[in-house]
């Protein structure tokens, strides 16, 4: 590992301003970092420490949601009963990620913020252009079984590892932040990620020194929640393909649908083609599989992924058949 | 890591600019370390204090030979930067047993022979003492069907919420049975 210079953030303001340096990062759980710092492939000259800054709490808001601060832990949100009462869906997703030992120390900003796992960007042997910019991509003729079949580029198909954003992306989360002038802004989930395009090494919207202090959960719209996850065994493992689905009923069709797919993008890939195929329609098989052609209408796969575009109509099918049970 | 000269020159040359003064509390007792901020809580343990226990198996969180409790709560100390870990309180394999008599887990995993060739065990064992912690606690897992309840411990929620120690030697069904062992024992 590169050597670094450690720093104990004492407050938010001189965090965000250290962070604004090149070559420094903030760090707070670790659990993606120090792996990847141990492999090189992250070598920051600068940590910043932010696991003593009071972003700790979950506390209800007035529009009736929770904000969920950034240092929280994944366990603590999943274990906390307001979140298991009222957003189910993400409670499942969280303990459907990893295991119980990396949750009780992974945080909800981290998760949001960890990195592929693409093995080729793990490969540092092979080209990537996630890790170094215009060498190239050896996924796209690799072993590319985990990878993205939706959003990405010909410079990168790698996929979004996390389970718990997926969850937010259909709870319409938006992520808040602090700059290192000061100044505050709200990022709706699904913006903060940035397609790939030809800088797939750029994956936010974040700016130097900018900090996830908390995200904010809307209240939970009617409906039931269901997150289902395939993956290649039935615990610690990630997904092939992930659905998150949120289905309210009018008698025997679907009034309102919210579905956001895991594992086959560069992000949480919320479709509002499926839920506009959704809503109005009939709470049958024939709508959820229509719903799932038109999610997967543009998916194009690389060869060893090309079974992730089928697989993601029939987890969406049968997760949309679990959501609209009683 | 591998390195060339010069990069590893400059390794060496950058590391002794910062050296951290860590206080941790390591099963019950204060030990004031003197670190390279890279060292992990696990290299603290087991090459600073002797604790040799806690494993090194992977070395990326994948395989809990290294799960050790801090402030209660199990972690891969593998994935820890041991000066982020200032003052809190660790429990280690070490700190189970008191005063020579086995920790109620140990003896129940000798009793159930819930390991082979051993290496895995430390972890495992601490894992399982935090697991009923949080059974206990009401904590749901991915085997729940209703995460808004409190499920039972089966064997299907043991074997879900153990799924973070890998145990090459396959010494699960007897894990399994330790841990309910001392689940039962315990009214859970």
């Amino acid at each position: 590992m590169r050597p670094f210079r450690y720093e104990r953030a004492r407050d938010v303001p001189s965090a965000c301003t250290s962070a604004a340096h090149p070559g420094t990062r903030f760090i707070a759980g670790g659990t993606n970092l120090v792996d990847l710092m141990k492999l090189e492939i992250e070598a920051p000259a600068h940590l910043v420490d932010i696991g003593r800054l009071p972003l700790n709490g979950i506390d209800e808001t007035a529009e009736g949601g929770l904000r969920i601060g950034a240092r929280v832990t994944n366990t603590a949100v999943a274990v906390d009963l307001r979140v298991r009462r009222r957003y189910p869906l993400l409670s499942q997703a969280i303990l459907a990620g990893a295991s119980t030992q990396l949750r009780n120390k992974a945080t909800t900003g981290g998760n949001l913020l960890q990195r592929t796992r693409c093995p080729y960007f793990y490969d540092t042997t092979k080209p990537c252009n996630k890790r170094v910019p215009r060498s190239g991509c050896a996924a796209l003729e690799g072993i590319n079984r985990m990878n993205a079949v939706l959003g990405v580029s010909d410079h990168c198909i790698a996929a979004h590892p996390s389970d718990m954003a997926v969850a937010m992306t259909a709870l319409d989360a938006r992520v808040e932040t602090i700059a290192p002038d000061g100044s505050r802004r709200t990022i709706p989930i699904d913006a903060l990620y940035r397609p790939p395009g030809d800088t797939p090494h750029i994956e936010t919207v974040l700016e130097p020194g900018e900090l996830i202090v908390s995200v904010l959960l809307p209240p939970p719209p009617p409906g039931r929640q269901v997150y289902r996850k395939v993956r290649d065994r039935a615990s610690f493992a990630f997904a092939l393909v992930s659905v998150a689905a949120i289905v309210e009923l009018d008698g025997d069709r679907v009034r309102a649908a919210r579905v956001a797919f895991g594992g086959i993008s560069y992000k949480p890939w919320r479709s509002a083609e499926a839920e506009a195929a959704l809503v109005g329609a009939p709470a049958t098989r024939a709508s959820f599989d229509a719903a799932g052609i038109a999610a997967l209408r543009d998916a194009r796969g690389h060869g060893h992924n090309d079974f992730k575009i089928p697989l993601a109509r029939r987890t969406l099918r049968a997760t949309l058949a679990a959501a609209a049970s009683s | 890591m591998l390195a060339g000269g010069p990069a590893l020159a400059q390794t060496t040359a950058e590391a002794e600019l910062q050296r951290e003064t860590v206080r941790l509390r390591i099963n019950g007792r204060v030990h004031a370390l003197d670190l390279d901020p890279r060292t992990t809580l696990l290299d603290a343990l087991r090459e600073h204090l002797g604790l040799t226990g806690s494993k090194k198996g992977c070395d990326q969180g994948q395989c809990g030979a290294c799960t050790v409790l801090v402030n209660g709560q199990r972690i891969n100390s593998c994935l820890a930067f041991a000066v982020m870990h200032e003052g809190d309180e660790i429990t280690t394999i070490e700190g189970l047993a008191t005063e020579g008599a086995l920790h109620p887990m140990q003896a129940a995993f000798v009793r159930h022979d819930g390991l082979q060739c051993g290496y895995c065990t430390p972890g495992q064992i601490c894992s399982a003492v935090a697991l009923l912690d949080e059974h206990r606690a009401g904590w749901p897992s991915h085997a729940t069907v209703d995460v808004a309840t409190t499920p039972a411990l089966t064997d299907a929620e043991i074997a879900e919420r153990m799924s973070g120690n890998i145990c090459r030697c396959a010494a699960y069904a007897n894990i399994v049975a330790a841990i309910r062992e001392v689940a039962e024992g315990e009214g859970a």
